[in-house]
């Protein structure tokens, strides 16, 4: 299977399961419309009546001579196996079932100081009232971590809320707990934080950059954007209290080395700002190198809600920034754009890939009552409970059906020519937004493809540079 | 070759053969926090 397309200029095609990206000419990329059906694989089996089609095709346009010259091109990638190269990756299907668990999104506190618009868990308590959690369970669950890890011996932590730092006391307490199970159980922690960051002080700063290997602090962009969807409780905008905040850790952060130096910006946008490369920019220029702004997922009913209308809108968007990002890039003054990262050498091994983001399987979200739940996004929703860390307890029904939702297990994602780089979406929003794990949603799927367009052509013109 | 520029080298399949041990970073892709896309993730082998 291949993907093609044209933008900023030039003409790439993506062979899907090899991975190889070709920048092509005119011709070429020309004759590959005449070859390749819908599905994005050849034609005809037979290479001698891909010839003649083409032959046809450009008779009385361009010299035999000329079309042969670049069709002996295209037939040595074929040959090469990196141009319409075989879906062989069934074979390891069995690769990308049942894992330890490694992962743990900890809810430590089911309140918040921010009464942000589009907030999926509720202002913060999920729907089930504000609770913060004892450092009894927290420890619960550490041993939940340590005990399902099996063999595994990376293991994350996240702390997240609501807002995480309103608990900060207990945050300190797992950290030392689990560090202090580290040597006795083989095992490496990487804590990592989600905070709107309202309470950060010097104290926490110094404390937060010592131990999280990455910190994500939420910020919408301009201020205008900011606070007219992330109000405090009292309604004032959050964005002159935390901006200060953020640069001196981000500031201080700096002077780590490899592991610890980690961070990033992170804001959505919603239909009020589309033109969302204006957040990115006001970021960066508030001195963040480290940007992640990401469409909001929501019911279609709310004001903000970004459905299939707003698509052209935002693919505009997303070019606008990339080819904006090139220019800043070849000034020596780029920065990173989370969904724009792309790694075409050494980025994870296709197993990974294709085994979709582990929700309830290698990954799972423990709530200040200790419940577990197969990730953050499922915390609330009753049905979907999956054991507790007060007795260690885990339903291994559920967890092998999230198992199976990896992109062999989707009929949708199997032929996705995206499926390298999405793995499979969001099983959360493709259950709330799509009915079912194993569909897609459909809106979803359509910003991930036009971002990995984006991100290939950022490759693309970079490598014109060397 | 004179119509066409490869980018990288392409070793998917290859790591196929080699990968899947598991060691690398979990990867949310939600909207709402770490949101790893599997393509910018590092592989810890
Ligand atoms: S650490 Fe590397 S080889 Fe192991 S699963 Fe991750 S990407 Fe694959
Ligand atoms: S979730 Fe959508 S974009 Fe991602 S692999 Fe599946 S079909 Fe493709
Ligand atoms: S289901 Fe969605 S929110 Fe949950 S871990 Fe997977 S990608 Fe993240």
């Amino acid at each position: 299977m291949i993907h093609k397309y044209k933008l900023n200029g030039y003409n790439i095609v993506l062979d899907v399961h090899s991975g190889a990206i070709h920048i092509v000419d005119d011709t070429f990329y020309e004759i590959l419309d005449v070859i390749t059906d819908e599905k994005g694989n050849l034609k005809y089996t037979d290479l001698n009546e891909c010839e003649n089609e083409v032959l046809k095709h450009f008779e009385g346009k361009v010299s035999k001579e000329d079309i042969l010259e670049v069709f002996g091109e295209v037939k040595e990638l074929i040959e090469n196996d990196v141009l319409y190269s075989k879906d062989d990756y069934e074979q390891y299907a069995n690769m990308m079932v049942a894992s330890p668990i490694k992962a743990m999104c900890l809810h430590v506190a089911h309140d918040c100081n921010l009464r942000c618009k589009y907030c999926f868990a509720s202002t913060g308590d999920f729907g089930k009232g504000r609770k913060l959690l004892d450092a009894e369970t927290g420890k619960k669950a550490i041993d939940f971590l340590l005990k399902y890890s099996k063999g595994r011996r990376n293991l994350e932590l996240d702390f997240f809320g609501g807002e995480p730092l309103m608990n900060f006391d207990v945050v300190k307490e797992v950290v030392e707990y689990a560090r202090s199970k580290e040597k006795e159980y083989n095992k490496v922690f990487r804590f990592t934080m989600t905070t709107n960051g309202v309470l950060l002080d010097d104290e926490k700063i110094e404390y937060l950059n010592k131990e999280m290997s990455n910190i994500v602090l939420s910020l919408d962009g301009r201020k205008e954007i900011n606070d007219q969807i992330r109000p405090a409780v009292n309604g004032k905008g959050s964005y002159d209290i935390i901006v200060p905040k953020y640069q001196k850790l981000v500031k201080q952060r700096g002077v780590n080395e490899g592991d610890y130096d980690q961070y990033y910006v992170r804001g959505t946008f919603t239909k009020h700002n589309l033109d969302f490369s204006k957040d990115v920019m006001h970021l960066n220029e508030l001195g963040f190198d480290q940007i992640s702004v990401e469409p909001v997922v929501s019911p279609e009913y709310e004001d903000y809600a970004i459905t299939e209308k707003e698509l052209p809108r935002i693919f505009e968007e997303y070019e606008k920034l990339a080819v904006d990002m090139i220019n800043l890039k070849k000034q020596g003054k780029g920065f990173n754009f989370f969904h724009f990262m792309i790694d075409l050498e050494q980025g994870p091994c296709a197993i990974k890939r294709l085994r979709g983001c582990g929700c309830g399987n290698e990954y799972v979200a423990v709530t200040p009552d200790g419940d577990v739940y197969p990730c953050h996004q499922f915390v609330g929703m009753e049905d979907w409970k999956m054991g507790s860390v007060n007795d260690l307890s885990v339903d291994f029904e559920k967890k092998d059906y999230f198992a199976k939702s990896n992109v062999y297990g989707k009929e949708d994602c199997k032929n996705c020519w995206a499926k390298f780089y999405c793995s499979g979406g969001c099983n959360a929003n493709s259950l709330q937004y799509a009915g079912d794990v194993l569909k897609s949603h459909k809106i979803s799927c359509e910003l991930e493809k036009k971002r990995l367009e984006c991100a290939i052509m950022i490759k693309a013109a970079m490598a014109e540079e060397e | 070759m004179k119509h066409i520029k490869t980018l990288n080298k392409a070793n998917l399949k290859k790591t196929a053969t080699t990968g899947g041990c598991g060691e690398c970073q979990a990867s949310c892709q939600s909207a709402c926090k770490t949101s790893c896309t599997v393509a910018n993730q590092k592989c810890e082998k």
